[in-house]
């Protein structure tokens, strides 16, 4: 290709896939987007990496187990006073987090608007909704441990990897959801006492932060089915 | 095609402006400071490595006539060494040294996108390799449990450091874990979106071209490492069993129950197997580029060593379970793995023969870069037809365990990567000190490195063949190994200790160049690249003075008919070149 064309001076572009290449690769960004949240794309990139292998290892040992696997439905199941009804709780906290996803959408739109005061106040209703969500875990965990005793080591409902995958899956995720409303918390902040309007008004930090808060909700969902409804 | 000026983007880099020797030598957040904070830790944890090594030659070349090794001292040594070498020196250099040092000043960028993540990576990395460190002097010393780490012995009673020995191997991963992502991440992101103006992703140096795919890799594989780390650290301290089947050792049934050790082994090397990349991918960059630059030609086949590079990367996720041929697995999967660990060795090949070609015919400058160079192809040559054998499941299977694949990995990871990186050394010496070293000490460098280490590899092969297994302390009674096995084994100990007495001189010569050595110019090899066009040398804070370079050119106009240098580098404009080809993007 000539000179001209690595330029916006003019020249012809390769049609198909070639095209597709050199635009790719040409002397500009590569993804049209801030280095900010290109980086956390690229990290969310690898952090589904780390919730893979989580998932898989955590298939791999119910395979490998030679004691029957607790029934979720049973395990996770709340009863108001009649029957006990199952996954009640995680079916809250799974609605929780979705609606958290909501708001967090549109703090996004309102970022972009400039309308500081309802991004600011969007994203600590997200940042709330994550806290509830770690609160019911939290209540989760203490039921499981306390009233039913299960133990990383083995439980009295069936194999031990139950709650070693467990503990350690919601665990992980659960701190994933505490960073995150630390991290929301402190971008919204920084929008209400106009940091960002120092720096010409960008707001595209609140879509990157967003990114973050999706992914973790994704990777719920892939929990939520692979360890609750299997 | 809209043009989106990229690094001059004000708003979007902030650069610090160190003023106090704290903040520009210790709290950097310059890249090429971190750069030489890496190298420097790297290469010191890597002398320990090597120091370890020593110790375990002496025991194999003269058993029992050294009181203080004994067999759990010596899994230590084994397993410290190879840890250290694969992680903690080579990954650390090339990524962390290299990677930090070469991408923003060859991609014509002031500094990585986020300078202060990259400055916090390398302290991350600093207080990884201090509890590995630690770890060698709690109660029950290191972790003995070969640098594999496999449950379920790495945590059960009997592997040396079994107790806080492994607790803090794992916890020393995990954090080195968090170091390369902050890191990794700047570099991936510098490469994609902080390129100057007219740096094309088909104009980059292939030194960029190989970390930038190694720290993709790194990305996507260290992950796996740090599950398994986290799941066997519960297994050990939770009393999990993630790995541990149930077990009886001492005629006690242990606690564990219904674990798999083979996960961990899937989860280990799907780690491991790309990890080799990693360490091999900037080195076949860095090559390419040392080599192109000292035969002042143009390296051989640009645009499929890059592709080479991307599908070696791709490749190197799906061949993991060759290295578990014996582990027991489904004979289809042997057949899977065999044929996609063949196949990886297409690019591989391709790569060997345009650095062969690049040197046909070239104006060869047989520097001490250079000899290092050629060196790197012979044993790259060496370690990769070996791998050939070793890929093939019928084959490995008798040669599993045994020196021959102490010998392989040696050659392909061991001594080829160093190699590069003493290559690299010596290449950008000048550029990172502003000083020429002694060349004459740089060749008995070079010789006495390269000689040695064939002496010390080369009959390991032999060894393997006779069927010496690996790891072992002592030999004991073995009627199957014929005397000579042990002289063998004797004169490759004091090779061993011959090369590693030499790197003394390597040593002496980078220090000493510091200040006695003649100053240097900007650009004393004739090189192409952006890093040798800088208005400093060494280059100061933000690399490029006011004004960012531009490029009108590929890595590699050497010897271009009609000019009157023998290169051009890459911002010099079409305008002033009047004869010549342009070597843009071609098609």
């Amino acid at each position: 290709m000539s000179e001209a064309a690595m330029t916006n001076t003019g020249g012809v572009l390769p049609g198909g896939l070639g095209g597709v290449t050199s635009d790719f690769s040409a002397d500009k960004q590569s993804f049209h987007v801030p280095w900010g949240k290109a980086m956390m794309w690229i990290f969310l990139l690898s952090d589904t990496f780390i919730f893979s292998c989580f998932l898989i290892s955590y298939m791999t040992v119910r395979m490998s187990t030679a004691d029957p696997w607790p029934l979720p439905s049973e395990v996770f199941a709340l009863s108001f006073g009649g029957d006990p009804i199952p996954l009640i709780l995680i079916a809250i906290m799974t609605f929780v987090l979705i609606t958290s996803s909501g708001t967090m959408a549109l703090a996004v739109n309102m970022g972009y608007r400039k309308d500081r005061n309802k991004t600011f106040w969007l994203m600590v209703a997200t940042a709330a909704l994550g806290a509830t969500f770690v609160g019911m875990q939290a209540f989760e965990w203490t039921k499981l441990i306390v009233d039913e005793g299960v133990r990383p080591w083995g439980n009295p409902m069936g194999a031990a990897q139950f709650g070693s995958s467990f503990f350690m899956i919601t665990g992980f995720h659960g701190m994933h959801v505490s960073a995150g409303v630390i991290y929301l918390l402190w971008v919204a902040f920084r929008v209400k006492n106009g940091f960002y309007e120092k720096r010409g008004g960008n707001y595209e930090i609140v879509e990157i932060a967003g990114l973050y808060w999706h992914f973790v909700d994704l990777v719920w969902v892939f929990i939520f089915a692979f360890f609750y409804l299997w | 095609m809209a043009y989106v000026a990229i690094a001059d983007r004000d708003h979007e880099q902030h650069l610090h402006d160190p003023q106090t020797f704290i903040e520009k030598y210790i709290w950097s957040q310059d890249h090429k400071v971190i750069a030489i904070q890496y190298g420097v830790t790297a290469i010191f944890v890597g002398v320990i490595a090597m120091i370890l090594s020593v110790m375990m030659r002496l025991q194999l070349g003269f058993p029992d006539s050294f009181s203080l090794i004994n067999p759990e001292n010596y899994y230590q040594f084994v397993t410290m060494h190879g840890m250290i070498m694969v992680i903690y020196l080579l990954t650390a250099l090339f990524l962390g040294g290299f990677g930090n040092y070469l991408i923003p000043l060859m991609c014509g960028s002031r500094d990585m996108v986020f300078p202060f993540m990259n400055m916090l990576s390398y302290w991350v990395y600093l207080l990884s390799v201090i509890i590995l460190l630690v770890s060698l002097f709690v109660p029950g010393g290191a972790t003995g449990a070969g640098w594999t780490l496999y449950p379920p012995q790495a945590i059960s009673d009997g592997t040396p450091g079994e107790s806080l020995g492994i607790v803090l191997m794992l916890a020393s991963l995990g954090v080195f874990i968090i170091a390369f992502t902050m890191g990794g991440l700047n570099y991936v992101t510098t490469v994609l979106q902080a390129r100057c103006r007219g740096m094309t992703l088909m104009r980059m140096p292939l030194s960029v071209w190989g970390i930038f795919v190694a720290t993709i890799l790194g990305l996507l594989a260290f992950p796996a490492l740090l599950v398994s780390a986290i799941m066997m650290l519960l297994d050990k301290l939770a009393h999990t069993s993630f790995f541990m089947p149930a077990m009886i050792s001492a005629g006690e049934q242990l606690e564990h129950t219904g674990g798999s050790p083979i996960l961990f082994q899937h989860l280990f090397w799907f780690f491991g197997h790309p990890e080799v990349y990693i360490v091999a991918l900037p080195a076949f960059g860095i090559v390419s580029d040392v080599l192109a630059t000292h035969a002042r030609k143009n390296i051989f086949g640009y645009r499929m060593m890059v592709w080479a590079i991307l599908a070696i990367g791709g490749l190197s996720f799906i061949v993991w379970a060759h290295h578990m041929y014996v582990s027991g697995m489904n004979p289809y999967f042997g057949f899977f793995f065999a044929t996609t660990t063949l196949i990886i060795a297409v690019p591989t090949a391709l790569k060997v023969y345009n650095w062969v070609l690049t040197l046909w015919q070239g104006n060869i400058h047989l520097r001490v870069p250079m000899l290092f160079a050629i060196g790197f192809i012979f044993t790259f040559i060496h370690g990769g037809l070996t791998g050939i054998f070793l890929g093939n499941v019928v084959i490995d299977l008798p040669l599993s365990d045994t020196y021959f694949v102490v010998a392989h990995f040696h050659m392909v990871m061991g001594v080829s990567p160093v190699l590069v990186v003493f290559a690299a050394i010596y290449h950008w010496y000048p550029k990172m000190t502003g000083r020429m070293f002694n060349e004459t000490l740089g060749k008995w460098h070079f010789w006495m490195t390269l000689l040695g280490t064939y002496s010390i590899y080369l009959p390991m092969h032999y060894l393997g063949f006779q069927g010496v297994p690996r790891r072992y302390f002592a030999m004991g009674n073995t009627d199957f190994l014929p005397e000579s096995a042990q002289a063998l084994n004797a004169s490759i100990t004091i090779s061993a200790i011959f090369v590693a007495l030499t790197q003394l001189i390597f040593f002496y010569n980078m220090i000493t160049s510091l200040r006695n050595g003649k100053k240097a110019d900007s650009n004393p090899w004739g090189a192409t690249t952006l890093e040798w066009q800088t208005p400093d040398t060494p280059p100061k804070h933000g690399n490029w003075g006011h004004d960012l370079p531009e490029v009108h050119r590929w890595a590699y106009d050497y010897s271009v008919p009609g000019q009157e240098q023998d290169f051009v580098p890459q911002n010099v404009p079409a305008s002033e070149v009047p004869v010549g080809r342009d070597h843009g993007v071609h098609h």
